[in-house]
C-alpha cells in the first residue's frame, strides 16, 4: 500500500463542485441511516446541497444495500452516483458489485472484519477494523455505521466533526444518542491512529 | 432571536406529506404498499393534530370509494399508493370523474406489471392515470423532478381538485418519492390555497350538476340541506340518471370541457436551455434530473441540446410541445417505461418534419446521464 | 301515524315514478319501514345520508328526499365510511343486495362490522341478482335454478347474519317483508344502534328467482316466508333435525359495550393530539446554527 498523507486525501475532497458518496453492504448494517445523517450534516451544517438515494430489495433484513450520497456546491440534477469519489464497503459482495464505479483518484473504505480484498480497485484503499471497534470498543455491534462515519469525516473532511456530532444528535433514536456519539469518537480515533 | 424555517433532508413523500397538509388536506385512506407508504405513515401521525382524520382500509377500492365519500362530506381527501394499488384504484377514479368529486390520488410509481419491483423506480403508469378507468373522462396529472418540487405539485394538485372538481393524479416515482435532498420548504402562510365553489342559491333552486359557464358546477355537500342526489349513472343536471342521448352528450363534453377550457392554467413546465437549442429533449419526474444531466454533457461536447421538462402530463401540454419542437433537428423523449408520452410527442409534432426518438429504461433503475448523451450522439 | 303519509313525505320530488321495482318486490315495504322508522326518531332532517351500490335495493337512494350516494357495485360501506368518519354527525344508512354485501362487497362488510363504525346497513336478500336477470348470488340456496345455474346449484350459502356477527357487528338482526310489525322494530332499533348495526331482510325476487323455482305468484314467495321463517326464540327449542329449511329472524346481537369508531378516533387519536407541533422540518435555524444560505437554489419553482 502506497503512503499517503491524511492530508492529501483530505485535499481531493476539498473544493470539488460534485462529490459522490456511495455506502454499501447488507440491510440491516444501517447504511441508509448513514447515509441520511451525512446528508444532514453535508446539508445542514456545511451549507452544501445535497441528494441521497438508497437501492434497496423488497425485504426489511438482509440483502445488499446502496446508498448514494451527492454534495455539490451548486445544483444537483442527477441524484444518483455515476463515478463515485468515496465509496464504502461493508461487506465482500458490495466491493466485488461497486469497486469498478470507483474513480482512479477515488478513496474506498472497507470494513476489515467482513471484507478482506485479495487485490486493492484504487491505491487509496482503506481498511480498517469497524464492525469489531463498534463490538469490542464502543461496545454495541449495530453502531459499525457510526464509527464508519467518523472514519469518513476523519479521512476525507467532506464533513465536519463538528457538523457530523450535530447530524448525529437529531438523527439518531432517542436515547442512544450517547453510544452513537461514542462510536463516531472511535472512528476518528481509527484515523488519527493510523495517520499518527 | 430564534427564526423558525422549514428546512431539512427530506424525502419526496414527506415533503409530499407536509404539502397535503399545508394545502388543506384532512382525510386519507388508503392501504399499505411499497414506495408510498411513508405518506401513509407520516399522515397517520400528522393529520389528527390538525383535526384530519385517517384510516387504513381493507384494500385500494375501498379506500378510493372512502375518499369520494369524504369528499361529498366536505373534507379534501388525499390517498398514495403504487401500481397495484392504483390499478385497483381505476373503478373508483372513473367514478370521482363522473360525479366531480374533488381529490387526489398519489402513485408513488413502481416497476410492473404486476407485483413488478417494489422497491424500484418506473414511470409505467403515466398512461394509466390518463386511461386507467373505462369510458370518457379527463384527468390532471403532475410528475414533479424534485423534492421541493413534490411540495409545489402537491399544493397544485389539492388546489386543482377543488377548482376543477376532479381527481387529480400525482404521479412520483420511487426515486422522487425516497430521495431526500436539501430542501426549503414555505411555511404554511406563504401558499395560495384553493377551497371548491359552494352553491350560493337555496335548496330548492339548486342544480348539483349545472352546466354552468366555466363548466365547474358548484359543489353542496351532505348534511347541509341540499339532499342532492349523486350517482355514477350518465345523470342530468339535477343529478337524476338519464339515458337520454342529448344529455348524455352534453355531460361527456362537460367533463372535458371543464379541463381543457383551462389547459393552459394548469400547465406547468419548464424550458431549460432551450433558447439556442438544436436538438429538443422531452422528459418529466425522476428521468428528467438524468436529462438535465445529459443537456450540460452534451453542451460540453459542443451539441446544442435544451430540455422541455414537462410537470403537468395531463392534460397534455401538446400545443407547448409543438412550439418548442418546431425548427429542431430532432426531438427525443426520455422515459421509466417502454414508450408511453412519447406516443402524445409524436402526436403533438404530426406534419413538422421534426424526427421524435425515444430512449427508455425499464428495468427500475434510474436513466443514467450518460445513456442519453450517448443516444443524442448518436441521432 | 298513517304509514301512506310518510311514503309520501320523504320521496324525492321530481323523480321518475313509478320506480323500477316489479310488482311484487319487497323493496317497497321496506322503504315504507325505513321512512317510519326515520320519522319516529326524529331523523328526518337534513342529517340522514343513503348510500347505495348496484342493485334493485341499491335504487332506495334515488327514491328519498335526503342526501343521497349513488355508487358503485359491492362499495357503498366503503363510500359510506368515508362519509361517516368525515363527518360523524351525519346519519348514515347503507342500502345493499346480497350480491353487494355479501359478494364482490364482502371485504369492506366485514370490515365495517369489525371497525363497529357508526353506520345502518340494511341488506335486502333476493338471494338473486336480480337487475341483471337472475344470475345466482352468495345467498342462493344449493339446489335452486338460476340463469347462471341452470342444472341446479352446487355451492353452498352464506348467512349473512352469521357473517356480520362473527365479523363483529354490534347490532344484527334478521327479519323479512312479510313480518312487517317486526320489520319496523327492528330497523327503528337499528337507527338507534351507535355502532355497525346490520339488519338483513329477507325480500323474494318473483321476477328473476321465484317463477323458475316453482313459485306460481310472489304471494306463494311471501307464504313461503310467513310458512318458514320462525321467531328466534322457538328456533332455538328446535331440534336441530328440524331446522332444514327454515329461516331463524329476530336479533341476533345488540351489544352497547363496544366503542364505536368514529368516537374511539376522536377519543384517542385526535384529542390527544390536536394542536401539537406539527413534524413539518421546521427549525430555529439561530439555535441549530443551521446554515441556511447555499449556492445553489431550493429547487424549482413552477
Amino acid at each position: 500500500m502506497a503512503d499517503f498523507k491524511l492530508e492529501d486525501i483530505r485535499n481531493l475532497f476539498k473544493n470539488k463542485s460534485r462529490i459522490e458518496v456511495r455506502l454499501s453492504g447488507a440491510g440491516g448494517q444501517g447504511l441508509i441511516l448513514a447515509s441520511v445523517i451525512m446528508a444532514e450534516a453535508v446539508g445542514l451544517f456545511e451549507g452544501k446541497n445535497v441528494a441521497q438515494t438508497q437501492a434497496y430489495g423488497p425485504e426489511a433484513r438482509g440483502g445488499a444495500t446502496r446508498a448514494d450520497v451527492v454534495i455539490s456546491e451548486g445544483e444537483i440534477y442527477y441524484p444518483k452516483a455515476t463515478k463515485v469519489d468515496l465509496l464504502l464497503v461493508m461487506t465482500e459482495e458490495a466491493l466485488t458489485k461497486y469497486k469498478h464505479v470507483l474513480k482512479p483518484e477515488g478513496v474506498l473504505i472497507y470494513d476489515e472484519f467482513y471484507v478482506h480484498p485479495k487485490t486493492l480497485p484504487v491505491s487509496r484503499s482503506f481498511g480498517f477494523d469497524i464492525t469489531r471497534t463498534a463490538r469490542d470498543v464502543v461496545g454495541k455491534m449495530v453502531t459499525a455505521n457510526m464509527v464508519a462515519l467518523g472514519i469518513i469525516s476523519a479521512l476525507t473532511g467532506i464533513m465536519s466533526e463538528e457538523a457530523l456530532k450535530k447530524a448525529v444528535e437529531r438523527k439518531a433514536p432517542e436515547g442512544t444518542e450517547e453510544i452513537n456519539l461514542k462510536a463516531v469518537e472511535e472512528g476518528i480515533k481509527l484515523v488519527k491512529e493510523r495517520f499518527k | 432571536m430564534s427564526e423558525f424555517k422549514r428546512v431539512g433532508i427530506i424525502q419526496g413523500n414527506e415533503a409530499c406529506a407536509v404539502a397535503a397538509i399545508d394545502a388543506g388536506v384532512r382525510f386519507f385512506a388508503g392501504y399499505p404498499i411499497t414506495p408510498s407508504t411513508e405518506i401513509a405513515e407520516m399522515l397517520a401521525a400528522e393529520l389528527p393534530k390538525v383535526g384530519g382524520r385517517f384510516i387504513q382500509m381493507e384494500d385500494e377500492l375501498g379506500s378510493m370509494a372512502a375518499l369520494v365519500g369524504a369528499s361529498f362530506a366536505g373534507l379534501k381527501p388525499m390517498t398514495a399508493t403504487s401500481g397495484p394499488g392504483f390499478s385497483l384504484m381505476q373503478e373508483n377514479l372513473g367514478f370521482a370523474a363522473m360525479v366531480e368529486a374533488p381529490c387526489v390520488v398519489v402513485n408513488v410509481q413502481r416497476g410492473g406489471p404486476s407485483t413488478g419491483l417494489p422497491t424500484k423506480a418506473s414511470q409505467g403508469d403515466v398512461m394509466q392515470a390518463k386511461w386507467g378507468s373505462h369510458g370518457n373522462y379527463p384527468i390532471i396529472a403532475l410528475a414533479p423532478h424534485t423534492v421541493r418540487e413534490v411540495y409545489d405539485a402537491t399544493v397544485m394538485a389539492v388546489n386543482f381538485a377543488e377548482e376543477y372538481r376532479t381527481p387529480v393524479v400525482l404521479l412520483l416515482d420511487e426515486v422522487i418519492g425516497h430521495m431526500r435532498e436539501r430542501v426549503v420548504l414555505p411555511m404554511p402562510e406563504e401558499i395560495k390555497v384553493v377551497n371548491r365553489k359552494k352553491p350560493s342559491e337555496p335548496p330548492e333552486f339548486y342544480k348539483p350538476y349545472k352546466h354552468t359557464e366555466d363548466y365547474i358546477p358548484p359543489m353542496a355537500i351532505f348534511g347541509e340541506g341540499y339532499r342532492f342526489l349523486t350517482t355514477g349513472l350518465f345523470h342530468d343536471e339535477m343529478g337524476f340518471p338519464t339515458s337520454d342521448d342529448n344529455e348524455i352528450t352534453k355531460l361527456v363534453k362537460r367533463l372535458h370541457k371543464k379541463i381543457y377550457a383551462h389547459e393552459e392554467k394548469i400547465w406547468r413546465y419548464e424550458e431549460f436551455m432551450t433558447e439556442d437549442a438544436e436538438y429538443l429533449l422531452i422528459a418529466y419526474g425522476s428521468a428528467a434530473r438524468a436529462a438535465k444531466e445529459a443537456v450540460l454533457l452534451t453542451r460540453k461536447e459542443g451539441k446544442k441540446v435544451g430540455l422541455l421538462r414537462i410537470l403537468t402530463v395531463w392534460p397534455f401540454p401538446a400545443k407547448i410541445v409543438r412550439e418548442l419542437a418546431n425548427g429542431k433537428k430532432a426531438v427525443l423523449v426520455c422515459e421509466l417505461n417502454y414508450g408511453e408520452l412519447v406516443g402524445e410527442v409524436e402526436r403533438a409534432t404530426k406534419g413538422l418534419n421534426v424526427p421524435v426518438f425515444f430512449k427508455g429504461r425499464w428495468d427500475g433503475e434510474l436513466l443514467h446521464p450518460f445513456e442519453i448523451r450517448d443516444f443524442i450522439k448518436g441521432v | 301515524m298513517a304509514f301512506d303519509r310518510t311514503a309520501h313525505k320523504y320521496l324525492r320530488k321530481n323523480f321518475k315514478m313509478p320506480t323500477i321495482w316489479c310488482s311484487g318486490c319487497g323493496i317497497g315495504i321496506i322503504l315504507g319501514s325505513i321512512f317510519k322508522a326515520l320519522e319516529d326518531l326524529n331523523m328526518t332532517g337534513d342529517n340522514t345520508v343513503f348510500v347505495g351500490g348496484i342493485g334493485c335495493s341499491s335504487r332506495i337512494p334515488f327514491y328519498v328526499d335526503f342526501d343521497a350516494l349513488h355508487t358503485t357495485h359491492g362499495r357503498p360501506i366503503a363510500f359510506a365510511t368515508g362519509v361517516k368518519f368525515a363527518k360523524p354527525d351525519l346519519n348514515v344508512v347503507v342500502v345493499a343486495g346480497d350480491g353487494d354485501t355479501a359478494a364482490i362487497g364482502g371485504n369492506h362488510f366485514i370490515h365495517a362490522c369489525r371497525r363497529n363504525i357508526d353506520i345502518t346497513l340494511i341488506v335486502i336478500n333476493n338471494k338473486i341478482y336480480g337487475m341483471t336477470g337472475g344470475q345466482y348470488s352468495p345467498t342462493t340456496k344449493s339446489g335452486e335454478k338460476t340463469t347462471t345455474s341452470p342444472y341446479g346449484h352446487i355451492e353452498r350459502s352464506f348467512d349473512i347474519s352469521k357473517l356480520a356477527a362473527a365479523a363483529g357487528a354490534t347490532y344484527v338482526a334478521r327479519s323479512s317483508v312479510y313480518h312487517v310489525t317486526h320489520l319496523d322494530k327492528i330497523i327503528k332499533e337499528a337507527f338507534a344502534h351507535k355502532g355497525m348495526s346490520v339488519v338483513e331482510i329477507m325480500s323474494p325476487c318473483w321476477t328473476t328467482h321465484g317463477r323458475r323455482n316453482r313459485f306460481k305468484t310472489p304471494v306463494e314467495m311471501y307464504k313461503w316466508l310467513k310458512d318458514n321463517m320462525i321467531p328466534l326464540n322457538a328456533w332455538e327449542k328446535l331440534p336441530e333435525d328440524k331446522r332444514a329449511g327454515k329461516i331463524p329472524y329476530g336479533v341476533f346481537v345488540n351489544k352497547k359495550d363496544i366503542p364505536e369508531y368514529c368516537e374511539a378516533y376522536y377519543e384517542h387519536i385526535i384529542k390527544p393530539n390536536l394542536n401539537k407541533k406539527r413534524r413539518d422540518f421546521s427549525e430555529d435555524i439561530e439555535a441549530m446554527k443551521i446554515k441556511l444560505e447555499i449556492k445553489a437554489k431550493e429547487g424549482w419553482h413552477v
